[in-house]
């Protein structure tokens, strides 16, 4: 009989485990994917275009996908132009980045000063960018990723509502380059487990060109106007995030073979189609 | 009961026979608790899409359709659609280009000399872009970004006619784009289009001055509001081809207010404010750029008898200046800095956000004149003010200085006695 009853016993516990572990397992697949290292889940959701097209009105759906933690650092561009001898900048080739390509970069293999191994890189060009990514295995983000995961705050996945974020946001545009950059992971965490989003470099895009549709359509021509001239309050469907009118004003600056001293990057990859968000 | 337990739910045993029953039934369980895990789960998922869902039309509500794109139509049949066919040619002629030169540039407040050249010439204009800290008042700092490294940017003169191949660059160490807008340009966007650089880039683009006139220039990249509140602004004179007239002094005097995230005067590095911007409340309202740009060692100087003109641009970014100074009346205005001296003996006169005003007067008694925006609490609260010390000997006929002081006692006062 007490044989019986542990035997009972154990066998509830066995199966409230199987059933705890199978409820956790599908609570935590809900809300946060088990991420590759040094990635974070960031679940589906809308993104609101800033300047939007008449015939595009409607927010994009954002898929699911990983984000990498931080921007790729010096040392991990170290290791990818050692094994990239034709990405090392003596060895560039003038069609995928300018003459201004790693420049604080004191010679091919040579980042300089030890203490600046975990800053972000920048001076790299939007083709280094990617290549990098592919060397990884690994994509650059759209810019609907980068700026859905970019309008999260510490505590919201949207924070674009809390005048305290947009604050910082705009203060942190509004203070002049330092002379070389703090160490990724200096500035804050944001809801999705991202770091220094705001507030420590720019990053690329992989669709950084698209950000202003440029032609001589009619509608182009008004997407310039919202851009140049003053009326950009109503285009703009969040007059208020002066932070992203920043970010497309950049974006719309840029080349494929820019490289600018304040201009990194991280990657991203989808979420395998098994996920249970495809369920 | 015991049977049915072993039997069916408890592991089995080496010399138990129902080892299949056993594990069928723990699969079916385990297997019943996933699909209702899975059903729990989808549940949860669905509610997080239709709160996504709510929130989305909520926030399509928030930023329903802007009015630009409802409007009814407004072109009702009388405007004839315009067709490149209906071009012809312009009536003005293109002067031609003889030699070619680099533009003499000045920083605020000083001009540039007359142009003295008889004819057109294509003129070189170097400007760069950079985003720095400076003092905007004792104590004060805030990031300005420029033209020039300064604010007001630099003063550009050329003559009618010129060809201008005007060159920007944006500094390598700028966190954004730049970009800059001429009001003396004729064409699309006053070369902002043409202009948009990332830093550590440069761009060119050529010009003609067709018309004369006194002319702001501004960064115009997204968002301009702010470029434009952060510094990004100064003068091009276009000087008729006939020149101006002869004048003893020329200065170069520009208007612009600031947001900041403190009051007047707040010691530290303040930054934008934006809602003080969207409300048009600024900390500061000053000449070229900071609280007594224009006073103690910088005031201007003249002496009695000389003609003085005054440059006059307002940056903005909302404000219009009534601009007056006090204890002067301005011979000649030439209006909203159009090339016509239009108007004598003018008190104040008004320079609009972006725009522009030539003044010129003679000075006739020696002694401190105070430049204004005589919305008068700019001027004594918010920094709106500089001088003109003008020198020479005292003209008593003119103005006598103090005659007398003396007790006044009103009558009804003295009556009461």
């Amino acid at each position: 009989m007490n044989t019986l009853l542990l035997r009972l016993l154990a066998g509830s516990l066995l199966l409230g485990g199987v059933a705890l572990g199978a409820l956790l397992l599908t609570a935590a697949s809900s809300d946060t994917e088990p991420a590759p290292p040094g990635m974070v889940y960031v679940a589906e959701g809308t993104y609101q275009p800033l300047f939007k097209n008449p015939e595009e009105s409607e927010p994009y759906t954002v898929k699911p996908f990983f984000l990498q933690e931080t921007a790729v650092t010096r040392a991990d561009f170290l290791a990818f132009v050692e094994d990239n001898p034709r990405w090392r900048k003596s060895n560039i080739a003038t069609i995928f980045a300018d003459e201004q390509y790693l420049k604080d970069w004191p010679s091919d293999l040579d980042f300089g000063p030890e203490e600046l191994a975990n800053t972000p890189v920048t001076n790299v060009s939007w083709h280094a960018a990617r290549a990098y990514a592919d060397w990884r295995g690994m994509r650059l983000p759209t810019t609907a990723e980068w700026e859905r995961a970019a309008m999260a705050s510490a505590t919201d996945a949207d924070g674009l509502g809390d005048p305290d974020f947009l604050r910082r946001l705009s203060e942190w545009y509004s203070q002049p380059a330092p002379p070389s950059w703090p160490d990724v992971r200096s500035t804050a965490q944001n809801y999705w487990g991202a770091w220094d989003m705001h507030g420590l470099v720019w990053e690329w895009v992989e669709d950084f060109n698209t950000a202003l549709v440029r032609g001589d359509s009619r509608s182009d021509g008004d997407m310039d106007r919202v851009l140049y001239c003053g009326s950009g309050s109503i285009g703009a469907s969040d007059f208020q995030d002066y932070a992203a009118f920043l970010r497309y004003g950049l974006r719309s600056g840029l080349q494929a073979d820019y490289t600018v001293s304040s201009l990194g990057f991280r990657l991203a990859m989808d979420v395998p189609t098994s996920s249970p968000d495809d369920l | 009961m015991r049977r049915l337990l072993s039997n069916y739910f408890l592991p089995p045993t080496p010399d138990d026979p129902m080892k299949k029953t056993y594990r069928f039934t723990s699969l079916l369980a385990v297997l019943l608790l996933i699909a209702a895990s899975a059903i729990l789960f989808t549940r949860c998922a669905s509610d997080d899409v239709s709160a996504t869902e709510a929130k989305a039309s909520e926030s399509s509500e928030m930023t329903e359709t802007p009015a630009e794109y409802t409007v009814r139509p407004r072109i009702r049949g009388s405007v004839t659609p315009a067709s490149a066919k209906d071009a012809k040619p312009n009536s003005f002629e293109l002067p031609p280009i003889e030699g070619e030169e680099v533009a003499t540039i000045t920083y605020a407040p000083e001009v540039p000399p007359p142009i003295t050249r008889t004819h057109a010439s294509r003129v070189k204009v170097e400007m760069k872009v950079t985003e720095t800290i400076k003092e905007r008042a004792d104590g004060v700092n805030y990031t300005f970004w420029t033209f020039g490294d300064e604010v007001p940017g630099p003063f550009v003169r050329v003559r009618e006619g010129d060809l201008v191949e005007f060159t920007l660059h944006n500094h390598p160490s700028s966190k954004v784009p730049h970009n800059i807008d001429l009001h003396s340009v004729t064409g699309p966007g006053g070369g902002a289009e043409a202009t948009l650089i990332a830093p550590g880039k440069s761009a060119t683009f050529e010009f003609r001055a067709l018309s004369p006139g006194l002319y702001v220039y501004h960064c115009a990249t997204a968002p301009v509001g702010l470029h434009v509140a952060n510094g990004m602004y100064g003068l091009i004179l276009v000087e008729p081809k006939e020149g101006l007239p002869a004048v003893d002094r020329e200065y170069y005097v520009m208007q612009s207010e600031f947001y900041t995230d403190g009051d007047f005067m707040e010691k530290g590095l303040r930054t934008f404010n934006q809602e003080k911007a969207l409300q048009e409340i600024p900390d500061y309202v000053v000449f070229n750029g900071a609280v007594n740009a224009l006073n103690g060692d910088n005031a201007l100087q003249a002496a009695v008898g000389e003609t003085v003109r005054l440059f006059l641009g307002n940056g903005g970014p909302n404000l219009t200046s009534s601009f007056h100074v006090i204890g002067e009346i301005f011979d000649r205005v030439y209006t909203e800095g159009g090339i016509e001296a239009n108007q004598r003996n003018v008190q104040t006169t008004a320079i609009p956000a972006g725009g522009s005003a030539m003044v010129e007067f003679e000075v006739a008694v020696p002694g401190a004149y105070k430049l204004v925006d005589h919305a008068i609490f700019r001027a004594f609260n918010k920094g709106a003010v500089g001088t003109l010390n003008v020198v020479g000997p005292e003209n008593k006929e003119v103005f006598s200085g103090r005659t007398s002081l003396e007790d006044y006692r009103p009558a009804e006062e003295l009556s009461s006695n």
